[in-house]
């Protein structure tokens, strides 16, 4: 094979002599493709799989941790969730629409193969600055995909985060999770059972589509990126609508023995990994395979990344069951193949063998990497005598306010279908989604987070951030963390600094998840999220699952009546560094990163989720980017009749740290007056700094200061600013 | 009161419709495949939302040739009730059991948020539990909901208060800020002139529990419900 021919299928000159040692000869093109694959970076983990593995994963609740299509956790009743977080970055940037659609599709894949009806979507994007206006069709393109794919299929997307940052301009980030629900006994896995079985194809016919999607996905962008759309897919939402209906027709009358989806690497990942899972081998016939075009090559055929496509193994009596099935939903199911044993694929196209590979070569051998790394040095940090405070705190509120990232993202969400399948309790705009489930008491919360602010300046800290962001928000409504799946986004792991910050963000990673005794059971490192060189920052995005034990218990953002007290648990430090509004008002990137006390944190929320057990919280809100100032706004606008509140501080703190700093560990709650005492007293045996700071009621937001006014606003102005931001930067002129 | 539920390909409030009959209002459900020809007794067919056929075409398009759309236009004719919600309006409108046709949201985005709306005929089958001029509050979700009639359908429908439903502020006044879609006569929802089919884009299955906030959807369920 010629050196051209290798370094286009991404492959190192090393690897390729790997290729030819492991299976005793030269590949032929076909299989060097699926060498180029399931060696790259999206689907071999070779970068990161020597620091993955330091992730907690194991727990009570855990059915399945890393390693299958989605993780499972065990919710009692006999009912377990299946979720799961994936990133379509690249596809996204290079064609907005098809791309964050088909990373939807992608993602409810993963977790209907379970065996698991999906019943959540939540989306974490973020896109170069809006008033840029070469980002806003990015991101009305990324918006508008999801909302064509979740909306059609009828899975609703129920929360995530936006946020906005230069560094993401020729990099945005489109992060996708997923949340079902199944019968424990009704799981499903991609095995392979015995010799004999049949391999079923089913779904959509194969194209020319999405080829080496994988393999793009795993290199830098260049000025060339314009050539690579043929390689992203076309969605259709419709078909996988009968798919999923169809699927699991045939699980739940237990007409399989496995199954696997098409998505990265298609017919290749699903042969692959279906047999070596069991241990066993495939043969498949190509010129069975259905196909949209004629003339495929055997190399096309595997290569394609056509969607909506699965790959079943069913024993063979019952093949005309399993048909039946699909035909009911108009679907074909087609036999291309058997398990054979001896731990091969082999596949013939035209009489002529095409494929022969051992699969322990493709799967297991892939080579593993423990990368050079080098932690950058720690950036800048802030001189606070170079920050002078504001002139008017009212109209610093106001511009954070109307900071996209801050901002009412309305916009986004309502483009997105968030009440199909009736059981959206929480709508986005939330700390967290809630979902009930139907005939039972308990519900679930997810949430998903990420702060690359903070982990730009300390991926360690930033990552344990992330994890606690999250189980605050989920505190926030009531939950309890159950389990944890990971959107790890970064630059090029050839780059020693960017393995670094890698390395940095699994030790925060590691540390907090222990701290809260929440396993990883999955996820997905997105790497070369560069462009032309540039590395965007480290963005881990947690995505985290709650549990509630009462639905009718759970507490909402936003005051509920005139009169309630107005309580901050968690203390506030003069902290400046990595916040929205050193970034915003004074052009500032520097640190330090907020601090984060695991231990604190952890006693914060458990104030929280007692204080809510008990039924004493009227409303909580957690404390994030923008500060308290921020949070005390939301509060209003979230609720009853937009009422206002007067919060009074004494802390001896610089007033702009206090009213715009990031401290972690807070959260803003109300009470009835006649639960204040109760309140306090458990948060002094729960150790918590908790102060009162007024009460809700009038037309608008007061905040002073040791004795001294610094924001009075009406809260229909802040509303205003909050609410018209993002719509503001999307009316055509 | 029987109810059933039709199931096109590419439905997907089947179920929540399905569920919210069953389950909230305690009557008597049953599914209605796309490809049968049995209505299997029911008493009232609900078209339920989703996007039948994926509606690449155009929303209910290809939903009205289904042989399910036979018997379901005969027995709307033999006074049958009927009631479309969202996908379930649009294939009335395209089958011709309702006047008029569904355009691109004025804004030519997908819309799910919660609307007001003002009830302008409590004297159906479909509102009678309600109060002329009372504003529910239920969510809508819909790319394609910006009502169309030519002057003189419209001028008709008025005149014969098939008008049941129009998009409003909280206080019931008309602006165009609460037409959220741009339909014509900030139009929401409507019946035939016998007043046993109705279609409207609100989506009541999702108000008809305290969960969601609202439960002002129970109006068109009750309704049916008392009559029966």
């Amino acid at each position: 094979m010629d050196k051209r021919t290798i370094a286009d299928h991404n492959l190192t000159l090393e690897e390729y002599n790997r290729i030819v040692k492991l299976i005793g000869r030269e590949p032929n093109l076909t299989e060097l493709g699926i060498f180029s694959t399931m060696w790259s970076e999206h689907c071999s983990y070779k970068s990161s799989k020597v620091h993955l593995k330091r992730l907690p994963t194991t727990g009570r609740r855990v059915i399945q941790g890393p390693g299958e299509n989605a993780g499972i956790l065990d919710i009692g009743h006999g009912q377990a969730v299946v979720f799961k977080i994936e990133s379509h970055n690249h596809p996204s940037y290079i064609e907005p629409f098809q791309g964050a659609a088909t990373g939807v599709g992608g993602i409810l894949r993963d977790i209907f193969t379970m065996g698991a009806r999906p019943i959540a979507l939540l989306d974490s994007l973020r896109f170069g600055p809006l008033d840029d206006p070469r980002n806003r069709p990015i991101m009305e393109g990324v918006v508008s995909g999801i909302s064509s794919y979740g909306n059609s299929i009828g899975v609703p997307t129920v929360g995530g985060e936006a946020a906005f940052h230069r560094g993401y301009a020729a990099n945005p980030l489109v992060n996708v999770f997923c949340l079902g629900l199944a019968e424990k006994d009704k799981i499903f896995y991609a095995r392979a059972g015995g010799p004999g079985n049949a391999v079923l194809y089913v779904g959509a016919k194969t194209g020319r589509d999405g080829i080496h999607g994988a393999t793009m996905a795993s290199a830098e962008f260049g000025k060339e990126t314009e050539h690579k759309r043929p390689n992203v897919q076309v969605g259709d939402p419709f078909r996988e609508k009968l798919l999923l209906e169809a699927c699991l027709e045939v699980m739940d009358r237990n007409l399989i023995v496995g199954i696997q989806d098409m998505g990265a690497a298609g017919l290749t990942c699903s042969t692959t990994e279906m047999a070596a899972k069991s241990g066993l081998g495939m043969d498949v016939d190509l010129d069975l395979v259905p196909q949209r075009e004629t003339g495929m090559t055997p190399y096309e055929i595997m290569l394609s990344e056509s969607q909506e496509r699965m790959l079943i193994v069913c024993e063979n009596d019952r093949t005309s069951e399993v048909k039946d099935a699909f035909a009911k939903w108009d679907l074909d199911a087609v036999a291309i193949g058997r398990i054979t044993e001896g731990g091969r694929l082999t596949a013939k196209a035209g009489g002529q063998v095409v494929i022969d590979l051992p699969l322990e070569a493709v799967i297991d051998l892939c080579p593993v990497y423990e990368r050079p790394s080098r932690l950058a040095e720690p950036p800048a940090v802030i001189e606070p005598a170079a920050v002078p405070l504001p002139a008017d705190y009212g109209e610093t509120l106001l511009r954070l306010l109307a900071s996209p990232t801050i901002a009412d993202k309305e916009w986004i969400f309502r483009q997105y279908d968030h009440m199909v399948q009736t059981n959206t309790a929480v709508r986005p705009g939330a700390d967290a989604a809630v979902l009930r489930i139907k005939g039972q008491k308990k519900a679930l919360a997810a949430t998903l987070d990420g702060n690359a602010r903070y982990t730009a300046l300390d991926p360690e800290a930033g990552s344990k951030i992330a994890v606690a962001e999250a189980c605050r928000n989920l505190a926030c409504v009531g939950a309890r963390p159950i389990g944890v799946t990971n959107c790890l986004n970064f630059g090029n792991p050839e780059k020693p600094e960017v393995m670094g910050q890698f390395e940095a963000v699994i030790a925060g990673m590691v540390m907090a998840c222990r701290a809260f005794a929440i396993p990883v059971t999955g996820g997905n490192v997105s790497f070369y999220n560069d462009t032309e060189g540039e590395s965007i920052a480290p963005t881990p995005v947690l995505g985290i699952v709650g549990l509630i034990e009462d639905i009718d218990r759970v507490v909402r953002t936003g005051f509920q009546a005139e009169g309630e007290v107005v309580l901050l648990l968690g203390r506030s430090l003069e902290e400046l560094g990595g916040s929205e509004y050193i970034h915003l008002v004074h052009g500032l990137e520097s640190g330090p990163a907020p601090r984060i006390d695991l231990d604190e944190e952890k006693r914060v929320q458990e104030l929280c989720l007692e204080a809510i057990d008990r039924g004493w919280l009227r409303s909580s809100h957690d404390v994030s980017d923008g500060g308290l100032a921020v949070c005390l706004a939301e509060c209003c606008f979230h609720s009853r009749g937009r009422m206002g509140c007067r919060a009074d501080f004494e802390e001896n703190i610089r007033a702009d740290a206090l009213l715009f700093g990031e401290t972690q560990s807070r959260i803003v709650v109300s009470v009835e007056a006649d639960d204040l005492d109760k309140l306090l007293r458990l948060a002094e045996k729960k150790k918590v700094e908790t102060r009162v700071l007024g009460k809700t009621g009038g037309r608008a937001l007061v905040i002073s200061h040791r004795g001294r006014t610094l924001v009075d606003l009406p809260v229909e102005t802040a509303y205003a600013a909050w609410k018209n931001a993002i719509p503001a930067r999307f009316k055509k002129t | 009161m029987k109810f059933g539920v039709v199931v096109f390909p590419g439905s997907n409030c089947d179920q929540d419709t399905y569920d919210a009959l069953k389950d909230v209002f305690r009557q008597p459900t049953v599914f209605l495949w796309h490809k049968d020809h049995d209505l299997k007794k029911v008493d009232c067919v609900v078209l339920p939302g989703g996007f039948a056929y994926g509606d690449y075409l155009r929303s209910g398009a290809i939903a009205r040739f289904s042989p399910i759309m036979k018997e379901v236009a005969e027995f709307a004719g033999r006074g049958g009730f009927v009631l479309g919600i969202c996908n379930g309006f649009q294939v009335l409108l395209e089958i011709g059991l309702l006047p008029g046709a569904m355009i691109r949201n004025k804004n030519l985005k997908f819309l799910c948020q919660f609307v007001h709306l003002r009830l302008e005929n409590a004297g159906t089958a479909f509102t009678r539990t309600g109060t002329a001029g009372q504003v529910l509050r239920i969510p809508i979700a819909h790319f394609d909901g910006n009502y169309y009639a030519p002057p003189e359908t419209l001028r008709d429908m008025e005149a014969r208060r098939q008008i049941v439903l129009r998009y409003c502020e909280p206080d019931g006044r008309l602006t165009d800020e609460s037409n959220v879609n741009g339909s014509l006569g900030a139009i929401a929802g409507i019946m035939n002139k016998e007043g046993n089919v109705m279609g409207l884009m609100p989506h009541p299955e999702r108000a008809a529990e305290d969960i969601f906030g609202s439960r002002d959807g129970r109006v068109i369920f009750e309704s049916l419900l008392k009559g029966a």
